[in-house]
């Protein structure tokens, strides 16, 4: 069966021809009601793997297809929710989740029909009239997603939607996108490098390594749902992809900083023990 | 408003330590004012010169914003105009009247062109800056919600500009008054600066300062009640200022 989304030999460089790879070439099939997080280090091209899907930038070479058809630019059937919520300031909260519906010329009776399911899903019909500006930073990714739900898209794009939240914010995020997911069975893909998230959220796990930005390991997580952030599976497996991701990682590092930086390995964080009290 | 009375007192005493004739008081002042807004002279100019401004300014304010746009978003535009633009600006208002009045003749038209070319420009690199300074994020969100084209424009790109036209269009206001009285004293043709040039011929100098008392009024009226108002509430909505 052919999948949902398909990459085959995507390549993404910045610069013209013969200039390095941000991603080399990348095969990668997402099949329908998958709910997939792209983790990597920062560097490794999993929010231009997203953007490419999302129709925001275009491949250097090679195909991106959702159901069989080549990707050129955005389209109602994939809608993307970014680290920043995006909201427009000079809406309303309604006003803003009602604005892909206009673009999509849904009449007004049943806009505001799916306005109010979606925004009391996401449990903020009671702001809104507030204005964006006025929600705390947790609310306003809620805004975000009842935005990116409520044209019912296929496919829901998220690019590390939870990164510039609090922890408890975050964990209760997760519950809420995780209880949506169970009722909608939207294919997800979700970008992070929070190992956490990802093994708290994914069936599917794909990690990306750096330079040039590539697919370095396909996980399939089989936990049962819903899924508790303190699960003994879920933090098992997020050890288990930080230990996978751990290479990448010090790679990006060894290169940001110079080389006098050398990995800690597995020994003991020295220092701190042995001045234990010696200043007393 | 007590520091204005106060300034008020201390025009009082100045003026009476000096020349009446040149420098005369409040009191002499205010009758001035009075005596020329019974004869209907200063309610005429005043309708007049607002009159004039209103026709330049509204010119001025949808080309300035339609200008700015261009200038942002096109990049042949900004190419060939750009440093025109620019340019332009360096010319202080008045100095088109010479070329106005010889292109127009002495007519409405050279007095607007001066009026226009004064707030123009001003509105314009507001705009452009406003436009330009819009976080990217907001125009990609917005086409991944199938907003393209003029819908693009009208829905997104020129409100999320709003708060920084409506600061230009603040600025361009103040510009498009003082072209409009710089032209109407050296151009006689009806307008507040006529009557200030008729001030000074007749050597009436509580009508001069009458006049002037009058244009800071104007000034303040429309910058506070008008401008102030609508900027204060666009960026309190776009969550700029904390209310």
């Amino acid at each position: 069966m052919e999948p949902l989304i398909a990459l085959r030999g995507v390549t993404k460089s910045w610069g013209g021809a013969g200039s390095p790879l941000a991603l080399a070439p990348v095969d990668l099939e997402i099949g329908e009601g998958q709910f997939v997080c792209l983790c990597g280090p920062s560097g490794c091209g999993k929010t231009t793997l997203l953007n490419l899907i999302a129709g925001l930038e275009s491949p250097t070479s090679g195909a991106v297809t959702v159901r069989g058809a080549a990707v050129r630019g955005p389209g109602p059937e994939r809608t993307v929710m970014f680290q920043e919520s995006a909201l427009f300031p000079w809406l309303t909260v309604q006003r803003n989740v009602e604005f892909p519906l206009e673009m999509a010329g849904v009449p007004a009776a049943e806009r505001a029909v799916r306005v109010e399911r979606y925004l009391k899903m996401v449990h903020l019909w009671r702001s809104r009239d507030a204005h964006p500006h006025e929600l705390s930073g947790g609310m306003r990714q809620r805004a975000a997603m009842a935005r990116a739900l409520v044209g019912e898209p296929s496919i829901l794009l998220m690019d590390e939607p939870f990164a510039a939240l609090d922890a408890q914010t975050r964990d209760v995020l997760h519950g809420e996108l995780e209880r949506i997911w169970l009722e909608t069975r939207k294919t997800v893909v979700f970008v992070t490098h929070n190992v956490r998230e990802a093994a708290r959220l994914g069936d599917r796990v794909v990690m990306m390594g750096t330079r040039p930005g590539r697919i370095t390991r396909d996980l399939a997580v089989k936990l049962s749902r819903p899924r508790e952030a303190n699960d003994q599976d879920v933090t098992t497996l997020a050890a288990v992809i930080e230990r996978e991701l751990k290479i990448e990682i010090e790679k990006v590092i060894r290169e940001e900083l110079d080389d006098a930086w050398t990995p800690a390995g597995g020994g003991l964080p020295g220092a701190a023990g042995r001045d234990l009290g010696g200043g007393i | 408003m007590g520091f204005l009375a106060l300034l008020v007192a201390i025009w009082a005493v100045a003026s009476r330590s000096g020349d009446s004739f040149l420098f005369p008081g409040p009191a002499d002042v205010a009758l001035a004012l009075r005596d020329n807004v019974r004869s209907g002279l200063l309610p005429r100019a005043v309708g007049k010169s607002l009159a004039r401004l209103a026709v330049g300014y509204s010119v001025s304010l949808v080309v300035g914003v339609a200008l700015g746009v261009a200038l942002a978003r096109v990049r042949w535009v900004k190419d060939t105009l750009g440093a025109v633009v620019l340019g332009l600006q360096a010319i202080p208002s008045v100095c088109w009247l010479p070329l106005a009045l010889l292109w127009f003749g002495l007519g409405e038209m050279a007095i607007q062109v001066v009026v226009v070319l004064g707030s123009l420009l001003s509105i314009t690199l507001a705009t452009e800056s406003a436009v330009n300074t819009i976080p990217p994020l907001l125009v990609r969100a917005a086409r991944t919600m199938g907003a393209t084209g003029p819908r693009l424009w009208m829905r997104v790109i020129l409100p999320a500009a709003l708060p920084g036209i409506v600061s230009g269009a603040r600025l361009g206001w103040t510009f498009a008054w003082r072209s409009l009285l710089a032209g109407e004293l050296l151009f006689i043709s009806g307008g507040l600066g006529q009557v200030l040039e008729l001030g000074r011929e007749l050597h009436d100098m509580a009508l001069v300062l009458g006049v002037m008392v009058v244009i800071v009024a104007l000034g303040l009226a429309s910058d506070h009640l008008l401008f102030g108002r609508l900027e204060r509430r666009v960026r309190r909505s776009w969550g700029l200022d904390r209310a």
